[in-house]
């Protein structure tokens, strides 16, 4: 049992890396990437998201969405999954807000570190991806809590890395035309390259 | 010399400021340091005296590659020597054919005249073919950026035939070193500047694009229709036995990427490249030692589906890419880690890398290219670690 959700850990960093290999969340991943220090704290922010959203998705859908889900209340025939994506935005919004207030009110240290990237992840893709593939691959709970710590973890590792990449290339020549977003996207291209390395492995 | 000196200097005229040729300045100035030393002299005191430059540098790998070299030209012969004895032809067909019987050459396997030239017809236009398209991009990403020639494409398109298998389409070659030197390079402002391996780069780019040609059992002896399985695919199947000795894959005589299949070749590279102190000896030694360290400890663990976990350290080290990567690619001083220590976590990383994709991923039977690609692309982020914690311990160290 163990093994298998070490597998599932294992494989939502690396073999389907949200970033470089489904190519989620790009527009924060592209912006926020320019120095090493923000893009670690955007990934801590996103790993925290995706912890407490995707199972969060994952209960309110087993229990509320899923053909059958109603059947304690005697509506075993209604089907609710239209209602999936609404619902999961509105969770991932309300999830940010209360952990933003929290953390202005317990933690205030990390609150000012993470400054304006908690509400930006709201609208990340990554974080809706993660929910609407944990919903696709029928998940349970125990499964959904590995795959949010293990596909924000990954995402993270995408863009520290890339941030590297980037602080680095301050002592680049690029051509004037390509200075900025068009080197990064062909930099996150040949990175993804780089990350096929994992693609086909079986766990 | 006092010919070919007189000729370049009375040249010069036309391509400094205001002559016809001035944009091609960059051209002209390549070909005559390539010949000559630099005229160029600091007019102040020098800050740095040191025999070392560029240059020097990069004819050292250059020097470093050619027992590789020499095994690629002889190894891609006697392969094919051997496949057209097995499929009892008496002749190369083309125009290779037609170089072989003009110039009277046998095509005994036994004869090492016969093998290195018949090696010499498939690497040659190999090379030149690089060399070509790839000049062609780099004269002209320095004509118009106004930046020199760099002798560190010498060393780029020497390496980039030597990871090719023979009988790749020449269309292709030209492709790939174009993206290599364009995509992998120029773009991000030529030699010193690039994130990833720019032969690495083509080469990769030509594996995705048209894997018929650089992957599978067909493509790595030089004669069409024959085909055979590398050691690798071998380790990888329980049903095939391997095909070859240690020895003989050590010596290189296996068939594969032209100029990868030697360790032998590889080592003297090797001792050439750390007795001269241009390449990393913490980075190749780290990349063995992670190697040896993972597939010892899958020995150790064992798979009873999996044969590739039985494969010992040794037999790692002589298939595949494995030492010509970790000598030749890994130790690229651009792309690699600049830091003492952060080289030793890069080189663990890629090590560990290429067992694991050798061993688990049934897609890539070998994982060395993409391993070091990999590993450039993280070598930023380790540098960046190491450098905080130097920083932060001086600081200790001086409060």
């Amino acid at each position: 049992m163990f093994e298998h959700y070490l597998n599932l850990f294992i494989k939502s960093i690396f073999i389907e890396n949200l970033a470089l290999s489904f190519f989620l969340g790009m527009c924060t991943f592209l912006a926020v990437s320019k120095k090493v220090e923000t893009a670690a704290g955007l990934g801590v922010a996103v790993i925290v998201v995706q912890a407490i959203t995707i199972p969060v998705n994952n209960f309110i859908y087993t229990n509320l969405l899923k053909k059958g889900a109603l059947s304690w209340a005697g509506l075993a025939e209604v089907d609710l999954t239209f209602l999936g994506l609404i619902t999961y935005i509105g969770v991932i919004a309300a999830m940010v807000q209360i952990l933003e207030m929290a953390l202005d009110k317990f933690v205030p240290k990390l609150y000012n570190a993470l400054g304006i990237f908690l509400p930006l992840i709201t609208v990340n893709c990554a974080i809706l991806g993660g929910s609407l593939l944990m919903v696709e691959r029928n998940y349970n709970f125990t499964e959904s809590v590995v795959y949010g710590v293990g596909s924000g973890t990954g995402w993270a590792l995408a863009i520290i890395g890339l941030a590297g990449i980037r602080e680095k290339m301050k002592y680049s020549n690029v051509p004037e035309g390509l200075r900025g977003l068009g080197i990064t996207f062909i930099t996150v291209g040949l990175i993804a390259m780089a990350f096929m390395l994992f693609s086909g492995i079986q766990l | 010399m006092k010919f070919l000196r007189n000729f370049l200097d009375q040249q010069e005229k036309h391509f400094v400021k205001g002559g016809k040729f001035e944009p091609y300045y960059p051209v002209y100035e390549a070909i005559d340091t390539f010949l000559f030393t630099s005229g160029k002299v600091t007019q102040r005191d020098s800050h740095v005296r040191d025999a070392l430059d560029l240059k020097r540098m990069m004819m050292t790998v250059v020097v470093a590659l050619l027992p590789a070299v020499y095994m690629a030209l002889y190894n891609t012969g006697l392969q094919a020597n051997l496949a057209l004895a097995k499929l009892g032809l008496a002749g190369v067909e083309g125009w290779r054919g037609s170089i072989l019987s003009a110039l009277g050459v046998g095509l005994n396997p036994a004869s090492i005249c016969d093998n290195i030239i018949h090696g010499t017809l498939y690497f040659l236009p190999a090379y030149i073919v690089t060399i070509a398209v790839g000049g062609f991009w780099e004269a002209i990403f320095a004509t118009v950026r106004k930046h020199e020639i760099n002798e560190g494409f010498l060393v780029t398109s020497l390496l980039f035939p030597l990871i090719l298998p023979p009988n790749m389409p020449f269309w292709q070659m030209a492709l790939g070193i174009s993206f290599g030197v364009v995509i992998g390079k120029e773009i991000f402002g030529g030699v010193g500047m690039n994130i990833l391996n720019p032969a690495l780069t083509g080469r990769a780019f030509l594996f995705f694009a048209y894997p018929a040609q650089i992957s599978g059992d067909a493509v790595w002896v030089a004669v069409d229709g024959f085909s055979r399985a590398t050691p690798l695919a071998q380790f990888a199947d329980p049903t095939m036995t391997i095909g070859v000795s240690w020895y003989d894959a050590f010596m290189g005589l296996i068939p594969g990427s032209m100029g990868e299949t030697s360790a032998l070749a590889c080592l003297i590279g090797a001792f050439v490249l750390v007795v001269s102190g241009i390449g990393s000896w913490r980075i190749m030694l780290s990349v063995l030692v992670g190697m040896v360290a993972l597939s010892s400890l899958l020995n150790v663990i064992g798979s009873e589906s999996n044969p590739m976990f039985q494969m010992t350290p040794a037999w790692h080290f002589v298939l595949g890419g494995f030492a010509f990567g970790a000598i030749f690619m890994a130790t690229d001083p651009v792309s690699a880690a600049m830091t003492e220590s952060g080289k030793f976590v890069y080189g663990l990383l890629i090590g560990c890398l290429v067992v694991l994709v050798r061993v688990i991923n049934p897609a890539f039977p070998e994982g060395m290219m993409l391993a070091i690609l990999f590993g450039n692309a993280f070598a930023p982020i380790i540098d960046k670690i190491f450098i905080k914690r130097n920083i932060k311990r001086r600081l200790l160290r001086n409060a």
